[in-house]
């Protein structure tokens, strides 16, 4: 099967952070000899190099429904990473101490893409029943002046688009910088008690602030596909500037 | 005894949206098209094995002409892969879907939320899994 191997090597290689990395010994697939290989973990991709140095890897094992476990083995400090299924295989990996064993084993066991996708919507589930509220009523504040406004310099945009993430340093290592500086001024109320952030801009014209509890109701869940569907906009709209930026000075 | 980067790709699991029969342009060939993970594998229409599959980071999903979408890497802007859909419909459609197929995508989604529902509430919304101090999960610059 072809794979778009250089794709794979660059997101290897690349500078983006990785998950965990460090010398590794891994048991052959024929003989039960171990080679110690430097392991590097992105996302749900464990990535194996000859040496440190290598430019590219030799090889690469998908996190994907398969379970780490510690396994019973002549090696010391030794786990395995279990695929099922018909093309069941076992990869058997051995550290250099309990400490990396324990680290290696815990970063695998959640590097997957669905463990990742159960969180985000884990999160944005919360994120939904803070602003409408969990019966799908209005969390108050509507009408508020935001401190929230779309941002002018994007062309695409329609009047009516989620407010802009609040301003953004340039960004490292492919990750937004977000923020959350600890001297950040917020809103307060006039108890002094941090205010919710202003909801955002109903998307029909007809809405108003008098509109009761029962539109929002109504309209919470398709509200929500519409915020999940803006937020995933924005990040990629980001991510794109910022994949955009960063080609620009190149010669 | 090194192994072959293709074992172990998840073309078994649960497809992200279904399985779509789209044209490679390149070709003017029908493909299946199955998105799983951060993976899009495309067999031929008739076969059970995937012919290949695109790893989904760090690349590219731009909307071309009337139902045509493509997928084009950062190492290697100007190489696309063409598919045409048969409906604009459809071709949003897998256009959103690929533009979230990455895992780094996601964990700035997450980034983003976990900050979020921290501002609000004060409280970190990992605290509760046990996963806050996880590195893959942090705030601001992770360092290698």
């Amino acid at each position: 099967m072809k794979l778009n191997e250089r794709s794979l090597a660059f997101y290897a290689t690349c500078d983006s952070p990785a998950d965990n990395a460090g010398f590794l010994y891994k048991r052959g697939e024929r003989h039960t000899a171990y080679h110690r290989r430097w392991f590097v973990l992105k996302g749900n991709m464990l990535f194996y190099f000859e040496e440190r140095e290598s430019r590219e890897p030799v090889g690469v094992i998908v996190l994907e429904g398969c379970t780490v476990e510690l396994c019973d083995s002549a090696e010391e400090f030794a786990f395995a990473i279990r695929f099922g299924g018909t093309k069941s295989r076992t990869y058997v990996l051995a550290a250099e101490s309990q400490a990396a064993m324990e680290s290696w084993v815990k970063s695998l066991s959640r590097a997957s893409f669905d463990y990742m996708r159960l969180v985000v919507r884990e999160l944005e589930k919360q994120l939904e029943e803070m602003r409408w509220g969990p019966a799908g009523g209005c969390g108050g504040c509507r009408g508020l002046p935001g401190s929230w406004k779309p941002k002018p310099s994007v062309p695409e945009q329609s009047p009516e688009r989620l407010p802009a993430l609040p301003a953004i340093p340039p960004k490292e290592n492919g990750c937004a910088v977000w923020n959350n500086a600890p001297g950040a001024v917020r809103p307060h109320d006039s108890e002094g008690n941090p205010r919710p952030p202003p909801l955002p801009p109903r998307r029909r014209a007809s809405s108003s602030e008098a509109g009761g509890a029962g539109a929002a109701a109504a309209e919470s869940s398709s509200t929500f596909c519409r915020l999940h569907e803006q937020y995933g906009q924005e990040v990629a709209r980001l991510r794109q500037d910022w994949l955009e930026r960063r080609r620009g000075p190149r010669p | 005894c090194a192994d072959s980067p293709r074992q172990g790709l998840p073309q078994d699991l649960e497809p992200s949206l279904g399985v779509a029969e789209l044209l490679l342009c390149a070709l003017l060939k029908k493909r299946l098209v199955k998105l799983v993970v951060n993976f899009l594998f495309y067999f031929r229409t008739d076969e059970a094995e995937p012919i290949g599959a695109l790893l989904l980071e760090h690349c590219r999903i731009t909307k071309e002409e009337e139902n045509v979408f493509s997928i084009s890497f950062i190492e290697e802007p100007e190489r696309k892969y063409c598919f045409e859909c048969d409906s604009e419909e459809q071709c949003q459609e897998w256009i959103e879907a690929l533009k979230r197929a990455s895992y780094e995508f996601m964990r700035r989604s997450l980034i983003f939320y976990r900050n979020e529902i921290q501002k609000m509430t004060g409280k970190d919304p990992l605290e509760q899994y046990g996963i806050s101090e996880e590195a893959r999960f942090q705030l601001g610059t992770r360092k290698q």
